[in-house]
């Protein structure tokens, strides 16, 4: 590694530090610009229960104090403070428990993805233009333009309603199936494109023919040359792909009943429930900036002919 | 003149000067070809995006045509009539059944226009509502991109012009809002913005559209134009450099002058492009919102609204989730389809 990649690693960390602030600072500020504050929805309280109410939460204090009071607690404890909505919660229990269901789906999603993708695109790559590498480009040209909450409906239609093989309920035994793969299906069909067409641009290269002219055998050159190095913009695109499962989650969640924290951002959201709002967002977004900056930082460091800008 | 065939005279004929005919026939020009033209032959070579170009005009004009002559209107509730008790024969029609009224009409012998989709749970017509909210997923992308474009092109020009301090200035922001997850930040802005603009609408000619759309559209202005930039700022880097904009500028053109009548010009097949695959991206966009609840107001339709409405009757009616989603994809697939083939068909030396 040298000091130029090291100079753009650092650069990088930089800029996701700067972007996770700014998405705390707008997430803080877009939530306290909504008119009416967060208690104006209940039932009529005197002013003087309001009064208490908002000291007890802070709320009477100047904008810019509560600012940095939420910045501070967030930077240094990962304290988001209580849920207004679900009484006795806060809103760091809420993300725990969220985050367990989701996070095992997003994995499962993630390695299914991977290996089907790869498997999928190297057999189109190695049969190409015969039958079956017409028929998964097909399936994965229709799968990469359908939109996830789309997928997720068709498959609780066909598989949960007509079929009666999986629950439609997440919360359910078994229920968390459909939601895996609805969440895997995109990836899974990115990958394949991507390894195919990767495959394919490596199968053309000089070494590949080397190799098959001192007689190396087909499966020692597919899993020995060509392969490795055909996963290289597999590998790249898989911060992107987390951040894509994290994204998708919202609605898929939404659709299966899903326990998860993709739900509880969208029911946060038309529950009004801003202290939710702000904890679901901030930590979705780190997430998925992460995700992105390593996917950024190994794209330079698996392969060093890469430059970007 | 009269010679023998092994003489060295020379035949004079041979000097005099060539007929109009002769001419004619040496000269051989064929019609002169603009970029423009050689692209578009080059995209009607491409069946995909042929065909794919046809599907979508079709598709927009059935939106926008199909409302104008279809008898029913998508927020009309087919069993409400003022001063009767509600008809409730027209809630939840299969399709090609009919309400109550509408099977007296028929044996009175008048033709009634069938429901195609049936109707919705409110007794609305739903192939109307399916129709309509094709054309608003379509207005919405068509006008989110011209949006993103606008935006992109000036500040991208403007960056890849100056350079210097205001170029890096301008693409640090760039990063940084790149660099933001998308969906969140679109869910949370059109979510608070809406609550806002509800207010700051009332009264005005923008209240038709629904504070929804127009926070939207807000929203796509303020974080989609990043990419744009970009592309923009990038093509006329490597542009300004060019001989004929030193010879503009020796000529005294000015900045503005420069950018506008030699640049933006130059970047025609890349504007061109990346406006074909943002559509697509925004129509997708306000689906996923829509689907959300948080795309168009109640009772306006749009594709992903449809969809979302149609989760709660699913185990009965799974017809009124599949049509939009359906028509959802159908579009995104062929404008992408499209899109890959304009890319194609106005960057031949782009090679991917």
């Amino acid at each position: 590694m040298n000091t130029k990649t090291l100079m753009y690693i650092v650069k990088r960390i930089f800029l996701a530090i700067v972007t996770i602030w700014v998405v705390i600072t707008v997430t803080f500020f877009v939530m306290h610009a909504v008119p009416g504050g967060p208690f104006t929805g209940e039932k009529a309280v005197t002013e003087s229960v309001k009064a208490a109410m908002e000291a007890k939460y802070g709320l009477d204090k100047p904008l810019g104090v509560q600012y940095l009071t939420y910045l501070k607690d967030v930077v240094t404890k990962f304290e988001f403070g209580p849920s207004l909505k679900q009484r006795g919660r806060t809103v760091n229990d809420i993300i725990a428990d969220g985050m367990k269901t989701s996070v095992r789906i997003g994995l499962i999603a993630a390695v299914i993805a991977l290996a089907c993708g790869v498997i999928l695109g190297s057999i189109a790559a190695l049969r190409r233009n015969k039958l079956i590498d017409r028929i998964i480009m097909i399936i994965t040209t229709a799968f990469v333009s359908m939109p996830s909450f789309i997928m997720g409906s068709l498959l609780l239609i066909l598989f949960a309603i007509k079929l009666g093989i999986f629950p439609a309920n997440g919360a359910a035994r078994n229920g968390l199936v459909l939601p895996v793969i609805t969440l895997s299906l995109y990836p899974m069909a990115y990958i394949t494109r991507l390894t195919r067409s990767s495959m394919l641009e490596v199968l053309g290269q000089d070494y590949i023919r080397t190799a098959k002219a001192k007689g190396v055998s087909g499966m020692k050159i597919i899993f020995g040359h060509a392969l490795k190095n055909s996963l290289i913009p597999v590998i790249t695109y898989f911060g992107p792909m987390l951040a894509g499962i994290t994204t998708g989650s919202l609605v898929v969640e939404q659709i299966f009943a899903v326990p998860g924290i993709g739900r509880a951002f969208v029911n946060s959201i038309t529950g009004r429930d801003y202290p939710l709002v702000m904890g679901t967002t901030i930590v979705l977004a780190t997430l998925i900036v992460i995700m992105n900056l390593v996917g950024d930082i190994l794209y330079k460091v698996v392969d060093p002919r890469i430059t970007l800008e | 003149m009269d010679i023998t065939k092994l003489s060295a005279q020379v035949n004079l004929d041979d000097f005099n000067p060539a007929t109009e005919d002769e001419k004619e026939y040496m000269v051989q020009m064929r019609p002169s070809s603009t970029f423009f033209k050689d692209s578009v032959k080059r995209l009607l070579k491409n069946k995909v995006a042929t065909v794919c170009f046809f599907i979508i005009i079709l598709i927009t004009l059935a939106a926008i045509l199909v409302p104008i002559f279809w008898p029913y209107s998508y927020d009309q509730m087919l069993g409400m009539t003022p001063g009767k008790p509600v008809d409730n024969s027209f809630n939840d029609l299969k399709p090609f059944e009919y309400g109550r009224s509408e099977i007296r009409r028929m044996e009175a012998g008048e033709s009634v226009i069938p429901h195609i989709f049936g109707t919705d749970s409110q007794g609305r017509d739903y192939f109307i509502r399916v129709v309509y909210g094709t054309r608003i997923s379509l207005a919405v992308g068509f006008f989110a991109s011209i949006i993103v474009l606008i935006i992109g092109m000036t500040i991208g020009s403007i960056a890849g012009y100056a350079g210097g301090k205001v170029d890096l200035i301008i693409m640090r922001i760039v990063d940084i809002i790149y660099s933001l997850p998308d969906m969140l930040m679109v869910i949370l802005l059109s979510s608070v913005l809406k609550v806002v603009m509800e207010g700051a609408l009332d009264g005005t000619v923008l209240a038709k559209i629904g504070s929804n759309i127009i926070s939207l559209f807000i929203v796509f202005g303020v974080l989609y134009w990043v990419s744009m930039a970009r592309l923009i700022r990038g093509q006329i880097l490597s542009l300004r450099e060019q001989e004929y904009v030193l010879a503009s500028q020796a000529a005294g053109a000015k900045g503005k002058w420069i950018i506008l009548k030699h640049l933006i010009p130059n970047c025609f097949s890349v504007i061109i492009i990346s406006t074909a695959l943002q559509i697509p991206s925004a129509i997708f966009t306000e689906s996923y919102l829509s689907f959300l609840g948080l795309g168009v107001n109640a009772p306006m339709p749009s594709l992903g609204s449809l969809a979302s409405d149609a989760l709660n009757g699913i185990s009965s009616y799974p017809y009124r989730l599949v049509i939009p989603a359906l028509v959802i994809s159908l579009i995104v697939l062929s404008l992408n389809l499209f899109g890959d083939g304009l890319r194609d068909a106005f960057d031949p030396k782009l090679d991917t």
